[in-house]
């Protein structure tokens, strides 16, 4: 099984796009008249966040497939998707925790619907790893996880909803920008941080999968060459280590 | 089904009422947590949406250690594979178990509904009992079908009873929102405010989305 | 499969090349054999080799990693549901409510499999049950939670036993009164895990041995001499 088709191009358009972002929010995209300069981390605050969403919704989606068709590969992919985003996630909150300490002076705020939805999803998806971890057969918790994965994702939705009616009659959103409309440069840079933030996924998904796939091949090779009994017994791990 | 269903309802209610497990734990836990909460917050009474938060949390709770408990007995006493070699529809063991937690979640509002009025609620003419109900019902379903799953899910692993509640309690946040922010005209001390249906709606989608969801879902986490 | 005369009938378990891993750990590996129907198959090995693991396969219980396996006529995993309701497994476990009397288990397993309630009543004073069946089965002594288990598993009168040391705990007594039910004349097809060689033997048609996981020993009971048995012990 390879995974790696594309790498390279992949890689390149992601240091690419990045780099572009980055050139257009220091000299294209205009400063914020209240918040200044710092309102720029908007820029990747709110593409890494729909990337992070997309990506857990993504593991849901793997985790359909898996149980559908038994092809632990899916596990595989449903598993490194989910754990992309959940580094991304933290991501996401400590940016949007700067961001929200720059506009209003505190580090947390729970006025603002996006980033209270953001921690509980982050709580949750916390437990993907240990849920996994605990359970020993691997069958059972490539099952399990994919369960999980399934249910999660289709929580995100659900709780973003939640959360959002909850504060929007009460409290204007603190760290919106222009309320709505963009004007066209800061709509430039911002298409060209997402896209850029996309393509950094999933490339490391795809860097991710190929170099656990071929742990996992290389591993099953030498249980061929050693005989069953030669190796060592694989330590447990909340990651797939077969396929 | 609904035969398979009967029998497995049957057999839990008997053997919690013959062993004790979940239902005495729950209620006392639901009504020393009020306990707790006047202490913790140095009032005599509740009102609005304070009150509507107390006693979402500690019901919320109280859930809790019914879910973890749900399914031991099948896991500890064999349970499972004697269901498992049964020629019944497997989702007959998800609706069952549902029904016994919502019963079990009626239960203890059954008590601690009224602990709570009279320990921390303060007397307003807000108080409908109807819509309360509604609410009532409403949360305790999605409760039920999320507390099911989660404890399929956690039953089989380690560390069952740390588990279940770190993913069960995000899952409810939705639940719990929607149900404090339906119940706090509720309890309102002064005048009431309308009674926000939309809430009711939100409780009703997430109840339709996580059940088919769990219907869906649940076989596979019966496999071996 | 065409059906040619009368004495033709499909065999309880037909396995082919069956297989079961743990994550890396493989539990059994190529195991092949069919028994026919009302036949009893007794099954031999050590600790560890495997044989509560092909119980459980024939059980439904666990999918076949590798390999074929029909049982009662249906593939499983596939087909599982066919068979379901037609088997009955004692394993370790008695699979019985600790908190429940005898009769409540037994009430119970006769809801899930559609068997009329009369029935437990013929069992349980069949296996000498019926002075202590309603009390909680917690109460009963291991001999007594065996007999009871014994007739949960033959309640829906299966097709197939698959019994993983039934007379273990039992006395003589016992032994005697679970006999019409899981014994040699019963009916069903018998699939028999025994540490006892000789009394093994002495009460199959065919012997499986296993040793590692892998098949040793397929043969019919009067070609198999103890001492074959016991060194897969050894």
């Amino acid at each position: 099984m390879t995974f790696g088709r594309g790498l390279r191009a992949l890689s390149i358009a992601s240091a690419v796009l990045i780099t572009g972002a980055f050139a257009l929010v220091f000299f294209y995209a205009p400063n914020d008249a209240d918040q200044g300069f710092i309102q720029k981390i908007f820029y990747v605050h709110v593409p890494m966040a729909i990337v992070t969403l997309c990506g857990f919704v993504a593991g849901g989606i793997y985790g359909i497939k898996h149980l559908r068709s038994g092809d632990r590969a899916d596990d595989l992919r449903s598993y490194v998707a989910i754990h992309i985003s959940l580094i991304l996630a933290v991501g996401v909150l400590i940016t949007g925790s700067i961001w929200a300490r720059a506009a209003w002076g505190h580090w947390w705020v729970w006025d603002e619907p996006t980033l209270v939805s953001f921690l509980i999803v982050f709580l949750l998806y916390a437990c993907y790893q240990p849920l996994r971890f605990s359970i020993e057969d691997p069958e059972r918790q490539a099952r399990y996880a994919s369960v999980f994965a399934i249910v999660a994702g289709a929580f995100v939705p659900l709780n973003f909803m939640a959360v959002r009616m909850a504060e929007s009659l009460t409290h204007p959103r603190v760290l919106s920008t222009t309320g709505g409309a963009m004007p066209g440069d800061m709509r430039l840079t911002f298409l060209v941080a997402l896209v850029g933030m996309a393509c950094l996924f999933v490339t490391l998904w795809k860097y991710e999968l190929a170099s656990k796939s071929a742990s996992i091949q290389l591993r099953s090779l030498k249980r061929r060459l050693a005989g069953d009994d030669g190796l060592a017994p694989l330590a447990r791990s909340a990651a797939p280590q077969q396929l | 089904m609904r035969a398979t269903v009967a029998a497995l309802v049957r057999k839990d209610l008997r053997l919690e009422l013959r062993a004790f497990e979940s239902l005495p734990a729950m209620l006392m836990f639901s009504v020393s947590t009020f306990v707790l909460f006047h202490f913790g917050l140095d009032r005599g009474s509740l009102a609005g949406d304070l009150a509507a938060g107390v006693l979402w949390v500690t019901l919320l709770l109280a859930a809790v250690l019914g879910m973890n408990r749900l399914f031991v007995a099948e896991r500890e006493q064999g349970g499972f594979d004697g269901f498992l070699m049964a020629p019944v529809d497997r989702t007959a063991l998800f609706v069952a178990k549902a029904l016994l937690l919502f019963g079990f979640l009626v239960a203890v509002e059954l008590v601690a509904i009224p602990a709570f009025v009279v320990l921390l609620l303060e007397p307003g003419p807000g108080q409908a009992l109807p819509e309360l109900l509604a609410v009532l019902v409403l949360a305790d379903v999605g409760i039920a079908v999320v507390g099911t799953l989660v404890g399929a899910l956690g039953v089989q692993t380690r560390a069952r009873d740390l588990i279940v509640p770190l993913i069960a309690l995000p899952l409810l946040v939705p639940v719990v929102i929607a149900a404090a922010e339906a119940s706090t005209p509720l309890f309102e001390a002064g005048g009431a405010d309308a009674f926000p249906w939309r809430w009711l709606l939100v409780l009703g989608l997430y109840d339709a989305v996580f059940g088919l969801l769990a219907y869906a879902v649940f076989d596979f986490l019966l496999e071996e | 499969m065409a059906t040619t005369g009368q004495g033709d009938s499909a065999p309880a378990v037909a396995l082919e090349g069956v297989g079961r891993a743990y994550g890396e750990r493989v539990a059994l590996r190529e195991i092949t054999f069919a028994l026919p129907a009302g036949a009893t198959v007794a099954v031999f090995g050590a600790n560890g080799a495997g044989k509560t693991t092909l119980l459980r396969i024939l059980a439904g219980l666990l999918r076949p990693h590798a390999g074929t396996a029909r049982v009662l006529g249906a593939e499983l995993p596939r087909e599982a549901f066919r068979a379901r309701g037609r088997i009955g497994l004692l394993g370790h476990e008695p699979m019985l409510y600790r908190d429940l009397t005898v009769r409540e288990n037994l009430r119970f397993h006769a809801r899930l499999h559609g068997v009329a309630l009369a029935r437990i009543e013929e069992l349980v004073a069949q296996v000498g049950l019926a002075a202590r069946a309603d009390e909680p089965v917690r109460t009963l002594s291991r001999g007594m939670t065996q007999r009871a288990a014994i007739c949960r598993a033959a309640l829906h009168a299966p097709e197939l036993l698959l019994l993983d040391e039934p007379l273990a705990n039992l006395d003589p007594g016992g032994a005697a009164a679970v006999q019409p039910l899981i014994g040699r004349g019963a009916g069903p097809a018998r699939v028999l895990i025994s540490h006892d060689a000789e009394q093994g033997l002495a009460e199959a048609d065919h012997v499986l041995g296993l040793r590692g996981g892998r098949q040793a020993i397929w043969a019919p009971v009067a070609d198999v001499a103890l001492a074959e048995v016991r060194r897969l012990y050894a």
